[in-house]
C-alpha cells in the first residue's frame, strides 16, 4: 500500500504487511494477517471494529508488546524511522513513553492501590529520566491540570477516586513524558457518557496543545466521529476502509462500512438495520473476501479471490472488488 | 379503574457497606430513593429506566423481580405486593414477570446445549403436553423471531455468538409469553452490527404477545430508539419521566439535559460543541446531600434546591420533572 502522506510531511508511523498471530492447539490464530496504514504527525487516528476483529491485538503488535502465545509473523513497524520489530528490549524500553506510550485497555484499574496517585506518577518519569523529586513533582502536577483535574488529587489514593478521574490520572500519566505518539485502546469504554465526553475531550485537548498524534482504538463508532480525524474500519483481522471520518460516516465505500455506520443507534435514525450472519472465526477465515458470507453485494469473485486495499478515490482505501 | 400492572410506591433500598467486625465503621448506602412508577394495563409500553452506572437502576431492577427486598415502600403487580408473589405463588410470578440479563455469557451453563434454557421453559411452565409438540413451539418460536433452528439446536453456548445468545432469551420470552419483561442492559455486550436485531426483535415481542417492558440503560441513543417512554435516574431518584422522544428532544430536567448533551452523536458533523465540566463529587458525598439530588452540579441551582426535595410533578403533558425551576407548576400542583 501506497502511504497516505500529504506531500509535506513524513508519516509518523508506518505499518506494512503487519501480522500478528496466535499460537493454539487448534491452529494458529490470524488475529492480525496482513495489515498496513501509517499515521500522520498530529491526527487522531481511529481504529474501529466490532470484538474479535483485530483491533487491540493490532495496537499490541505495534506496541511490541504483544505477549506468547501471541508474535509478530511478519511485517514492518517504522516509527520515526526505526522500524520497530528490527529493536530489542532495552532499546524498546528507551523510547516507550518517553516518545511512544500505551493506554492499555481497563488500565484504569491497575493503579496501585496503596500509593498514593503523585508516588505512582512519579516512579514512572523517575524510572525513565533523569529529572530530580522536585521537578518530578512539577511535572505531576501540570500533567494532572493538562488533564482537568484539581492538583489535590495528586495526594490522594485510587479509591478515592471516581472511574473517570482514575482514566484522567492514566491519561496524564502516559503524556507525563510528552510522547510524540500515544496509543490509547478503549479508553471511554464502560464509563458513563458525561465522563466519556470529558475524557474524549481531554485527549482531543493534549493533541491540540502539544502536537502528539494519537491512535484511538474504540468500537464506539459515535466516540470516533467525535474526535477522530482519519479512521480505519477492521473486519475479520484485516483492512476493509480507511478515509477521513468525514467521508467515513458520509460516503463509506466498503459494503461492511456502510453496513456498519447504519447500524450505529442515533437519535437521528427511525430504523436500524443489523448486519445478519455471524463473524467468522480467527481459526478459518472465509476464503476470497472475509466479509463475503454476510455481504448483500457479493459477486462469485468474492468468495474466490482476497480483495487487497487499493486507493479507491483521494485519500480513501477500500479492500472490495465491487469498487475495482 | 383496574390496577395497573405494576406499581412502585415510594420504593427505597438502602444497603450496608462495612461494619462486620466492628473495625470499619459501618456506611449506609441509599442506592434507590423513594421511586414511584407506575406499568400501566390497558396498553403495551417499553418503558426505558435510564441513568448512569451507580444509579440505582439494576436494584430496581432485581426488587421488581424479586430477587431483592426493598428497605421501605412497596412493589405492586397487579394490586399484590410482589414479596407476597414470590413467597405464594413463585411460580405464577415467574412466569408472569421475566427478565433478560446484561451477560449473554453468564446466563448459560457451558455444559449444556443452549436450547436447554428452551425445553426447560416449556417444561416447567407446563406449555406442552407432548415432547414433540415442545419442538415444534421451540422450532416455531426461533422461526419466528428470524433465528434458524439448524444453526442453534444442539450447540453449546461457545458456538454461537453474544447477539444470538440474548435473542435466544427473547424465543424464551416467546414461549413463556409473560405481561412483563426487565431487560437489563441486554445489548451492551452485543457486537452493533446484531444490536439492532435484537432490538426490532423485541419490538416485535411487545406487539406480538402484548407484554409490557422495563428496558433499563445508560445509553440515551438506544433509549431512544426502543422505548416508548422513559425515566430517568439521578442517584436512585427520578429526575424526569415523560414520552422518550419529546424527552430527549427537550429535556426538562438540569440533569437530563446534560446527560443529552453528552450524548456522542455518530456524524462528524455534528460534533459537541461545548465542553464538558469536570465531574466532581464522588458517590458517598452525593448521598449526604439534602435537597436536590444533582443541586451541587447543576447549573440553575438556587437556594431551595439545597434545603428541600423537589417533588415529581407534570410540567407539560405527560412530562414530569423533579425540579425547582418548575416551581409555579410545584406550587400549582400542592395547591390542589
Amino acid at each position: 500500500m501506497r502511504a497516505v502522506t500529504p506531500l509535506s510531511w513524513e508519516p509518523i508511523l508506518q505499518v506494512e504487511d503487519l501480522r500478528v498471530y496466535y499460537k493454539s492447539i487448534y491452529g494458529e490464530v490470524k488475529s492480525v494477517d496482513g495489515v498496513s496504514f501509517s499515521v500522520n504527525p498530529n491526527e487522531v487516528f481511529g481504529i474501529a471494529g466490532e470484538s474479535g476483529c483485530g483491533k487491540s491485538t493490532l495496537v499490541e503488535g505495534i506496541l511490541r508488546v504483544i505477549r506468547p502465545p501471541g508474535y509478530i509473523r511478519s511485517g514492518k513497524i517504522i516509527f520515526r524511522n526505526t522500524d520497530l520489530i528490527s529493536l530489542d528490549e532495552e532499546e524498546l524500553r528507551k523510547i516507550r513513553w518517553k516518545e511512544l506510550s500505551y493506554i492499555p485497555q481497563g488500565s484504569m484499574n491497575s493503579l496501585n492501590p496503596v500509593l498514593r496517585i503523585e508516588e505512582q506518577m512519579m516512579d514512572a518519569m523517575i524510572s525513565h529520566t533523569q529529572i530530580s523529586k522536585q521537578e518530578a513533582k512539577e511535572a505531576v502536577l501540570s500533567g494532572l491540570k493538562d488533564v482537568g483535574l484539581p492538583v489535590e488529587v495528586s495526594r490522594m489514593y485510587p479509591h478515592e477516586l471516581s472511574g473517570g478521574m482514575k482514566q484522567r490520572v492514566i491519561i496524564a500519566t502516559a503524556v507525563l513524558l510528552k510522547p510524540s505518539l500515544i496509543v490509547a485502546d478503549e479508553p471511554v469504554t464502560a464509563l458513563d457518557v458525561v465522563v466519556q465526553k470529558g475524557i474524549l475531550q481531554s485527549i482531543a485537548n493534549l493533541r491540540d496543545r502539544y502536537g502528539m498524534t494519537v491512535i484511538f482504538v474504540a468500537h464506539d463508532l459515535a466516540a470516533h466521529a467525535e474526535i477522530v480525524d482519519r479512521l480505519v474500519i477492521m473486519y475479520a483481522a484485516k483492512i476493509a476502509e480507511i478515509g477521513s471520518v468525514y467521508n467515513m460516516f458520509g460516503d463509506p465505500l466498503h459494503p461492511y462500512s456502510k453496513l456498519l455506520v447504519a447500524a450505529v443507534p442515533s437519535m437521528e435514525k427511525e430504523v436500524l438495520k443489523g448486519i445478519p450472519g455471524l463473524a467468522p472465526s480467527p481459526l478459518d477465515w472465509p476464503p476470497g473476501c472475509r466479509f463475503h458470507p454476510r455481504c448483500p453485494y457479493a459477486m462469485p469473485v468474492c468468495s474466490k479471490e482476497e480483495p487487497s486495499l487499493k486507493e479507491m478515490k483521494q485519500g480513501r482505501y477500500a479492500a472490495c472488488h465491487l469498487l475495482e | 379503574m383496574e390496577e395497573p400492572l405494576l406499581e412502585l410506591r415510594n420504593v427505597t433500598k438502602d444497603y450496608t457497606i462495612g461494619g462486620g467486625l466492628g473495625l470499619i465503621k459501618r456506611k449506609i448506602i441509599r442506592a434507590v430513593d423513594r421511586v414511584s412508577f407506575t406499568i400501566p394495563r390497558e396498553k403495551t409500553t417499553i418503558s426505558a429506566l435510564v441513568g448512569q452506572s451507580g444509579s440505582g437502576k439494576s436494584t430496581i431492577a432485581r426488587m421488581i423481580l424479586g430477587l431483592l427486598e426493598p428497605t421501605s415502600g412497596q412493589i405492586l403487580y397487579e394490586g399484590r405486593d410482589t414479596r407476597l408473589w414470590v413467597k405464594e405463588n413463585k411460580r405464577a410470578y415467574r412466569r408472569n414477570v421475566q427478565v433478560i440479563f446484561q451477560d449473554p455469557y453468564g446466563i448459560y451453563n457451558p455444559f449444556y446445549r443452549v436450547d436447554r434454557v428452551l425445553f426447560k421453559a416449556v417444561k416447567k411452565f407446563g406449555l406442552a403436553s407432548s415432547e414433540n409438540e415442545a419442538h415444534s413451539m421451540v422450532i416455531d418460536s426461533m422461526r419466528a423471531l428470524g433465528l434458524r433452528p439448524e444453526d442453534l439446536l444442539g450447540r453449546y453456548p461457545h458456538q454461537i455468538s453474544g447477539g444470538e445468545r440474548q435473542r435466544l432469551m427473547l424465543v424464551r420470552i416467546l414461549l413463556i409469553r409473560p405481561k412483563l419483561v426487565i431487560a437489563d442492559e441486554p445489548v451492551s455486550m452485543i457486537d452493533v452490527s446484531l444490536r439492532s436485531i435484537f432490538l426490532n426483535n423485541l419490538q416485535d415481542l411487545k406487539n406480538r404477545i402484548k407484554m409490557s417492558c422495563i428496558y433499563i440503560t445508560h445509553d440515551l441513543n438506544i433509549a431512544h430508539y426502543v422505548s416508548d417512554d422513559m425515566m430517568v435516574l439521578c442517584h436512585g431518584r427520578i429526575v424526569e419521566t415523560g414520552e422518550t422522544k419529546s424527552a430527549v428532544k427537550d429535556p426538562l430536567h438540569p440533569y437530563t439535559q446534560n446527560l443529552v448533551s453528552a450524548i456522542p452523536i455518530p456524524d462528524p458533523k455534528k460534533r459537541w460543541k461545548d465542553t464538558v465540566e469536570m465531574e466532581g463529587a464522588t458517590f458517598e458525598e452525593l448521598r449526604a446531600e439534602h435537597g436536590c439530588i444533582y443541586s451541587h452540579r447543576c447549573p440553575h441551582v438556587m437556594a431551595i434546591c439545597k434545603k428541600e426535595i423537589p417533588p415529581l410533578v407534570e410540567v407539560k403533558l405527560g412530562r414530569k420533572a423533579a425540579c425547582f425551576l418548575y416551581s409555579e407548576v410545584i406550587e400549582a400542583a400542592e395547591s390542589k
